[in-house]
Parts: C-alpha cells; structure tokens; sequence
C-alpha cells in the first residue's frame, strides 16, 4: 500500500469518515459543475427538498454545447438553450457562481478552471466529467463523476470513493524538438493499455515532467483518464507556483508564502512507498498518432499501422475493428494518410501554448485544398490573449477558421461535427467510434502542432520537417 | 421499456440474458453524445447504442425481438471506459438492464452502475466465453442471479462471479445510493472543512 505519496497525503487532509462497506467519506475542495451532467442532479436536490451545502465551492461554467460560430442568445438549438437556461436557473437558486457566455471567464471547464486559479496543489476537485483529471496538474487529486454523485457533491460536498493505488511514472530524459506533452501522453497510453490505470492514480514524476510548462503538464493528466487511471498528478513545484502567482482566485499577499509552505509539504517524500512504479525514457519519444479506435492504440509517425495478425492475442480482435473501422491499411505508414478535417482545440489541447505552437507551424503556410481546418480556442481568456498576441490572423491567413471558445468537435455536442466518413486529424482526447458527430467519422489524435501540419500538407505529416529553426 | 426502477436491497436477479460482444466499448458506443443534449434522462432507453443500431440494421442485440424483455447483459473487457456520463448506465437501465456481467469494467462506469442500483460482476474470459456462449445458444433460458455467494445459474450450470466487497455491502444493505448517508455527517464534515488550510486563509 501506498504511503508519503502525494496522493496519500492529500486523501489524508480530506478523509471525512470511514463508510461502511469499505469507502470513504471523502470531502470535496472543488466541485466544477456544466450544463450537461448537472440537470438531473439539481432535479434530485430539488426532489429531496436538500440545499447545496458549499454553493461557495462550486463553479459553474457552460462548455459541451455551445456553439463555436454563433453564440447569440438564445442559441438557435433549443435543447442547448434549454440546457443553459437551467443550469443558469439552477445556479441562481442555489447562489452558484456562473461563468458563462460574455462573463469573459467562460470556457471549457479543464481549461477555464485553472486559469482563474480556482485549482490549487491539495485540493480535491470532482466535476461530471472524466477530463477532471486535468486538475491534477497542479498537484491536486481530480477525478471525473457521474451524475448521483454530482448530486451527493451538491448535497453534502462530500463523496463514497475507495481509495486508489498509486503508480508512479518516471520518465526520464526531455522531449525532442517536435515532441510534445501529448505525444508523451498518448506514447505512455501505448505502452501501459488503455485499463492499465484502472485502480491507480498516476503519479507523473521524472525531468521529463518536470521540464513541462503548466499547460502540457495539463495535458498529460488530462489523458490518465485514456489510460483507465480515475485521476493522474504532478507534485507542485516552482513552476506551479509561478503558474498560480497572480491569478484571479489565487492566494494573495500574506497568504501567498503560507500557501506555497504547505504546497510544497504535499509533495511525495523522497522515501514515499508506490503501489508501482515503471520508467520510460523520454528522449526516445517521437511524434506519436493514433490509428486505431481507443486512445492506446498509438504508433509513432516513423511506423507504419500494425498488422492485427501479428500483435499479441489479447490486442488482436480490437485491432482488427479499429482497421475495419478506420479503413486503413495493415503494414502502410501512418505518415501520409490523408485527411479531412483538422482540428486544434479541447480540454487537452485548447490552451494559449497550443495554438501558440501550433501557429509556429502554421506561420507562412496556407492549408492545403479540400481540407477544413479550424481552431477553436478553449476559453475566452485563451481566445483574448491569442488575438493579442495576433495568433487568430496566423490562423486565419492560412485559411483556417477561427472559432468561439467550446468543446466544439472534440465530442460534437454542438453543430461541430465530422459528417460521413470524413477522417479528422485531432488535438482531442478521444478517438471510440462515432466520438466526433457522425456515427461512422473517423479520428487521429495527435498533438495540436502534428494537426497544423496535417492542415498544411493535407495528410498526416511529421511536424519536424515542417518546423522552423 | 421497463420503468420499475431498481430499489432496496439486492440480492439476487432473475431473467434472461444476452450477449454484446467486443472489449473496450466506451460509453460514447452505449449513449452516444448527441443525446445528452437533455435535462432529463427519461428518453435515454430507446437511444442505447444508437449508433451501433443503425450500422447493424435491426441484428444488434438490443434490437433482436428474442431479447425483448431480457434483463441481464453479458460483456467483455474495460466495458463502460471513457466518458462519465451517467448517461450510458441510464440508458441500459431505462431498456431493462438490471445486471451487467463482464471481463472487467472502467471504474467510473463501474460506480455509476452502483449508484443506480445495477450490479456489475466480473469472471475470468474463459468464464465469460462459456457464459455468453450458453446465452448465445440458448437465448429463451432464465438465469438467476445470487448476491450471497455470487453466482449465476441456470440450473445446469454454474459460474461463479466475483463483486468487491464495498460494492457487496451496499447492495446486500441496500444502500447504494450514498446521498443519505453522506448527509448523516454534518458535524464531520465541518471539522474536516476547519482543517483543510485552503480553507482557513492557510493557517494550519
């Protein structure tokens, strides 16, 4: 069993009691709340004549539905007007705060969080979204949940969980230029199995993570989730605490030094005792893109797409649907495969430092012809910050269309969707059938730099040829 | 479409079953995201793997008339991964599911299925195999299932199943749906919010 970790110690600070049945009464820091699993739970309190007990512990934002090229009210779909308007009511009832469209604080929950430093090292964060592992960047332990226990957060601010194991990776080394944090994360997924998470947390440790920025140490945690780990973390360090320094809800003067003391207490102990523990080498890691139907199913860009027949028995079957489905040829390289779509955005890679790099590739380009390539940033703070900074125009000179901040096609809740058979070269997190819109569309995942220069080239392509010096 | 919905105590299940076959189906399969556009899951059962209906033209399992009425599903491996959505259990429980037996199941899935007082029990492949291939040959067959010391039977054959003890516990004591009990902790519940430093302007 676990012990000195990080994980341990903040399960600790926020054990409530011990249920019978062998859970835990867990209390909740944070509870993030959207328009798509908070409605029945609001109905449940409402049924039961029950308040929200910390109304000033839970954030309310709207994401799933909006739309990215419209976002007059009332949304021309009824049932996401109708989905906003109630959690709007239901903020109002019960004394929510609500970020939501024109507030200037709107945006994907995993993305709009963070950078209003409402997340902070040792909390505890529950949102009805399996993405909540994101949080888990600065040191928190986040976890995704359904809809009874949003109700229970609401009720009680509190959760029946079992306590996890605690994996730690290691990765050593530092990413090649062109390599980034979501290739490493999509390269880990590869190696451990899309459920070889389930019962863990996921500690990521090692110089490779901790060269991260904040925004790819997000996107690695982000995906613990596609690695069937209930949430991933990093211990906080310097560059946490540069992140979090200034930010609308961060601690402030007095307050600050006293923070960062017990922050840097949560960190695992030298001597910390992990459930497991596995090492990868970071350096060898190279651009890296799905091919298949789960997010495991990942080769890098120099390979070509695995012959089912020769994998080991167990990935057999599943990798001869994902070659069904997605229609691409055993033993052919990945590099060049054409393409669609193009998509830059989502809880994983929506942030400024996403477009940023990816602009980099863009810069001088023009996306190539018959292909749809838009950016949809993942917040209004992100979109503000990227017009600033002239990243829109790079975009948009190159002919992609720059979109309103949403979870836009990463799951196409919204009028963003793939149609046909169309395949799309994606910086989101999923790629299960159906995933973007179209029950048969078709999705590779890939870092949002590898997407621009899919756009560019009209196939997938190895962002290093493409990158400047 | 079944309405009377789990409650109490659950201790054993009665029914016939049926078989989806394949590992890692992600609940984008089971509901996919379309649908919950909602504010209301009383739709959701008629939506069960909508997408997989209509590539499958009236011969998925969820459509066959011989699983009309059918209450227990047999699946695979890493059954339920990927989305939280509550959405997916909702759907299958709002069909008619009342058990799901399978290789393994994602956690989040896994909790949810619990919170809606639908058992989720776990055998080893061969196990499951010879269960799915006994319900693909005999799909008219009532099977019972027992909490107490997990099985399911036909009365022919036996295969024993296996349930964590937590998740044993609420359905033997019939609370498995946590909301009162966390309630019963206020006093508890505010000690705990008078430790946390983040809460106390980090005076520790």
């Amino acid at each position: 069993m676990s012990s000195g970790t990080l994980y341990d110690k903040v399960w600790n600070f926020h054990r409530v009691k011990e249920l019978p049945g062998g859970s835990t009464q867990l209390f909740v820091g944070l509870h993030l709340i959207h328009e798509v699993t908070s409605p029945q739970a609001f109905s449940a309190i409402h049924e039961k004549n029950l308040k929200v007990k910390f109304p000033n512990l839970t954030i309310a934002t709207v994401d799933h539905i909006v739309p990215t090229s419209n976002q007059q009210r009332p949304f021309a779909d009824p049932l996401a007007e109708e989905m906003l308007s109630t959690l709007e009511a239901n903020c109002a009832h019960h004394g929510i705060k609500f970020h939501g469209i024109g507030s200037n604080s709107q945006g994907v929950v995993h993305v709009m969080a963070p950078e209003l430093g409402l997340t902070q090292p040792g909390m505890t964060v529950a949102c009805g979204d399996s993405h909540t592992s994101t949080h888990g960047a600065f040191g928190a332990i986040a976890f995704g949940i359904g809809t009874s226990q949003v109700r229970d957060v609401l009720a009680s601010q509190s959760l029946a969980m079992k306590k996890l194991k605690v994996r730690r990776i290691w990765v050593d080394g530092s990413l090649q230029k062109g390599v980034y944090a979501k290739d490493l994360i999509l390269h880990i997924i590869r190696h451990l199995g899309v459920k070889g998470g389930v019962g863990f947390a996921y500690e990521f440790a090692g110089p490779a993570i901790e060269k991260l920025s904040m925004e790819g140490r997000m996107t690695i945690c982000n995906m613990a989730i596609e690695g069937g780990a209930r949430c991933g973390y990093i211990n906080p360090d310097e560059i946490t605490f540069q992140y979090l320094k200034g930010k609308k809800y961060s601690p402030k003067a007095h307050e600050w030094d006293k923070a960062i003391t017990w922050w840097k207490s949560l960190a695992s102990d030298s001597e910390a005792k992990f459930d497991d523990e596995i090492q990868l080498d970071g350096s060898s890691i190279e651009p890296t893109v799905t091919w298949g139907i789960t997010p495991g199913q990942g080769i890098s860009i120099k390979e070509k797409i695995p012959n089912p027949e020769l994998l080991p028995q167990n990935e057999q079957q599943i990798a001869k649907d994902a070659c069904k489905y997605m229609d691409l040829t055993p033993d052919k390289p990945i590099e060049g495969t054409s393409i669609d779509v193009c998509f830059i955005g989502s809880c994983t890679n929506g942030r400024l430092s996403d477009l940023q790099e990816a602009s980099k590739i863009v810069k001088g380009h023009t996306v190539a012809t018959g292909i749809r390539a838009f950016v949809v940033p993942g917040s209004q703070k992100v979109a503000k910050e990227a017009k600033q900074k002239g990243i829109d125009k790079i975009f948009l000179k190159a002919g992609f269309e720059w979109r309103e901040p949403g979870c836009s096609m990463c799951l196409a809740m919204n009028p963003d969707k793939l149609e046909g058979r169309q395949i799309s070269a994606s910086s989101s997190n999923r790629n299960f059938k159906g995933r973007q819109g179209s029950a048969n569309g078709r999705t590779l995942l890939m870092s949002p730099a590898m997407v621009a220069a899919a756009a560019i080239n009209g196939k997938i392509t190895d962002v290093r040829k493409l990158l400047k010096d | 479409m079944k309405q009377d919905f789990p409650k109490g105590e659950i201790k054993s299940i009665k029914g016939r079953g049926f078989v989806i076959k394949g590992d890692d189906i992600d609940t984008d399969r089971i509901i996919p995201a379309r649908f919950l556009k909602c504010v209301s899951f009383s739709a959701l059962g008629e939506q069960v793997f909508a997408d997989d209906r209509k590539e499958l033209k009236g011969s998925h399992p969820f459509d066959l008339g011989q699983n009309k009425g059918a209450n227990i599903l047999i699946v695979n491996d890493n059954f339920g991964c990927g989305s939280s959505r509550e959405h997916a259990p909702q759907a299958l429980m709002r069909w008619g599911i009342r058990l799901i037996v399978g290789e393994s199941f994602a956690e989040i899935f896994f909790g949810n299925c619990l919170a809606l007082g639908i058992p989720c029990l776990t055998a080893s492949k061969k196990e499951i195999t010879k269960l799915q291939n006994l319900v693909d040959e005999n799909p008219k067959q009532i099977w019972f299932f027992n909490l107490n010391d997990l099985t399911i039977t036909n009365q022919k054959e036996l295969i024993q199943l296996s349930l964590e003890e937590g998740a044993y516990k609420m359905l033997d004591s019939g609370k498995w749906d946590a909301t009162s009990q966390l309630l019963d902790e206020g006093e508890r519940i505010m000690k705990t919010v008078k430790s946390l430093p983040y809460l106390n302007n980090f005076n520790q």
